[in-house]
């Protein structure tokens, strides 16, 4: 089994794909993966992330740019000499072949004989934990289960890339966990320079070493779950990435990379721009729901409650501001913790300045 | 009908007798005027005189010891498989393709599919008479061409016949390929290249073993029109080459030796039966045949 440091790495440099139609599909999208990482590609459907993934896997080919594995350019490659793994949405297993003979069948193609064949699907069978079922069929299994025979036809051919593409979207929600678990051991255990196509921000931020998000065929942001969560790049990632308040705002001062905003809901907040802005700019204001607190002083800006939620671990409350806009507050759950009064004056701030993040409009 | 929605009521479970009800109709129907002519004729093809007076098993005996008769049967079991074959070969590629193209390209490939059904037997026949005749249309073309000095002969040769049969039963041969095709996972094509296999391992380990239900359907369909096509085999085909069914119009029609006739249908019908049933054999052996439903 290859080592963590034989693991491959993956480049993505400067790639643009159109569609036949004309329709941009992604554009200019750089990605640098270190060997043995695990990469979730994040964003909404349509937002280009599948095709980047059947580019990589060679369904594809680019319309500009290149593609590295391990330093070697790939695109003159076709899939079958790529050596890139790929676990399905639906897992597309072979219906007709058993759970071995699918976990063997890239062996197979290989020319690797019958013996060393069912040998090393054996192996990985008992690594997915389904080693005493190997002759059953596909369809005897269920979801969670074939992923898993999915996951280990990828890795017999020890790829030097894994591609998963919404690989827990089929799934339960306590099967997805338990699943996410099981492939983050996997991949740690193979060493496999990894990506994982998905939608689900959860997923992203829990499983991936570095997280790129993608919207309308664009790179947005790539960083590490803490950067992209914590240090949101632009709005679209601050607003798809954890939830996120608006507020519409003017800006007063800049002092090195620090802003002072007037809100149009009254009061000023300073807050962090990651792109520069200037004095009297027209930005939007993003602060998360567990970022504000209720003041007594003077500080934020004031509203009303408009709505109590009490979620559980947490409580949230609905304000409503003086121009209009609804944002949220979440609060961890004490055992004290008061539900405030609908219509109840209060003023709201965040608990420390640089956790609000200003964009231009 | 009031009693048949009283045994809905009170047994839901039980719709098997009222679902034998309204199967009755064609049932009726299939034992008038397909069983009991077939009793018939089993009845007629176990006498040994032509008046059909004396029992034994005297026809069945001529037809299995007269090499003649052999012949005949072979023949038109041989053309049935060159025909089948014919039209899985060039009918696979146009389902293939069908499932691969946009729908405006697919209405027209089911419409040139589909076109021989909709004319008649008889003009679809002349139609080739006209094309693979002595100063038909490839001749004369591939004379003005200069690429032959003396026409070719293709009408009344068993290729031409192949030809015209394939070309009426293409359609039984690429809508079954079509709908098997079609359910055939698009990414599984993509698993198998991305495990390193090239387009020709992906087609025989993945494509074909999948698409086996609707080989073996086409299959089915296209030899038993094939060999039983009276028409097309008689004017194609011509006097020279005789296979069952002229063979049997001949016994029974011009010879009125009807218990002779009637064995020969029986031992076509049973010979048909076996090739259908190996097919069918051999479509549950080709694993997969379960899945693709």
């Amino acid at each position: 089994m290859a080592s963590v440091s034989e693991a491959k790495s993956l480049v993505l440099d400067r790639i643009t794909h159109r569609f036949a139609s004309g329709t941009m599909a992604v554009s200019d999208i750089n990605l640098d993966v270190k060997g043995g990482e695990i990469i979730a590609l994040l964003g909404p459907s349509g937002c280009g992330k599948t095709t980047l993934l059947r580019i990589i896997a060679g369904f594809i080919g680019q319309s500009e740019g290149r593609v590295l594995i391990g330093n070697d350019v790939v695109d003159a490659l076709p899939p079958n000499r790529r050596a890139v793994g790929i676990v399905f949405q639906n897992y597309a297993l072979f219906p007709h072949l058993s759970i071995s003979e699918n976990v063997g069948y890239g062996l197979a193609a290989r020319g690797v004989d019958k013996t060393t064949r069912n040998k090393e699907a054996q192996r990985l069978l008992d690594m997915v934990q389904l080693g005493p079922f190997g002759e059953r069929l596909p369809r005897q299994w269920s979801g969670g289960q074939q992923q898993r025979v999915a996951l280990a036809r990828a890795l017999a051919i020890k790829p030097s890339i894994l591609l998963l593409d919404e690989p827990f979207a089929a799934l339960d929600k306590n099967l997805r966990l338990d699943m996410q678990i099981e492939v983050k051991r996997l991949q740690r255990m193979a060493g496999t320079t990894t990506l994982i196509v998905t939608h689900d921000q959860e997923e992203a931020l829990s499983l991936a070493d570095r997280v790129a998000v993608l919207s309308h065929g664009h790179l947005e942001q790539f960083g590490t779950p803490s950067e992209i969560y914590d240090r949101p790049q632009t709005l679209f990632v601050n607003t798809f990435v954890g939830t996120a308040n608006r507020l519409k705002g003017t800006v007063m001062a800049t002092d090195a990379g620090e802003v002072k905003v007037a809100l149009e809901a009254g009061g000023e907040i300073v807050a962090r721009a990651p792109k520069p802005v200037t004095a009297s700019n027209k930005v939007t204001v993003c602060l998360r729901p567990e970022h504000l607190a209720f003041v007594s002083d003077g500080s934020g800006f004031a509203g009303e409650i408009g709505m109590a939620l009490p979620l559980g671990a947490t409580v949230v409350h609905e304000i409503k501001t003086k121009d209009g806009s609804s944002i949220k507050i979440s609060q961890a759950r004490t055992g004290d913790t008061p539900l405030r009064e609908a219509g109840a004056p209060v003023r709201v701030a965040p608990l420390a300045p640089g956790l609000a993040t200003v964009f231009p409009e | 009908m009031k009693s048949a929605t009283t045994a809905r009521i009170t047994a839901p479970g039980d719709v098997t007798s009222f679902n034998l009800g309204l199967a009755l109709p064609l049932g009726v129907a299939f034992a008038i005027f397909f069983v009991l002519p077939l009793a018939q004729l089993l009845y007629l093809s176990l006498h040994n005189d032509t008046a059909a007076t004396v029992w034994g098993l005297g026809q069945y005996i001529k037809f299995l010891t007269d090499p003649f008769s052999l012949a005949v049967l072979g023949s038109t079991l041989l053309l049935g498989a060159e025909v089948t074959l014919a039209c899985l070969v060039l009918g696979y590629p146009i389902a293939w393709l069908y499932q691969r193209s946009g729908s405006r390209l697919q209405t027209l490939i089911i419409m040139i599919v589909l076109l021989p059904l909709l004319t008649s037997v008889v003009v679809r026949t002349f139609a080739w008479i006209v094309i693979l005749g002595r100063q038909g249309i490839i001749n004369s073309v591939l004379q003005s061409l200069g690429l032959i000095g003396t026409p070719l002969r293709m009408i009344y040769t068993q290729g031409g016949l192949v030809a015209a049969l394939a070309q009426v039963q293409m359609p039984l041969m690429v809508l079954p390929l079509i709908t098997a095709i079609g359910r055939i996972d698009p990414n599984l094509s993509d698993a198998s290249a991305s495990l390193g296999a090239g387009s020709w391992r992906t087609f025989f380990k993945v494509m074909l073993p999948l698409s086996m239900p609707g080989i073996i359907a086409g299959c089915t369909l296209t030899y038993a029109a094939a060999i039983t096509a009276f028409i097309t085999q008689s004017l194609v085909g011509g006097g020279q080459m005789l296979f069952m069914p002229m063979y049997l119009y001949q016994q029974a029609s011009t010879l009125q030796n009807w218990p002779f006739a009637a064995a020969i249908s029986i031992i076509f019908l049973f010979a048909v039966l076996a090739i259908v049933a190996l097919f069918s054999t051999l479509g549950r052996r080709a694993r997969g045949y379960g899945d693709a439903r």
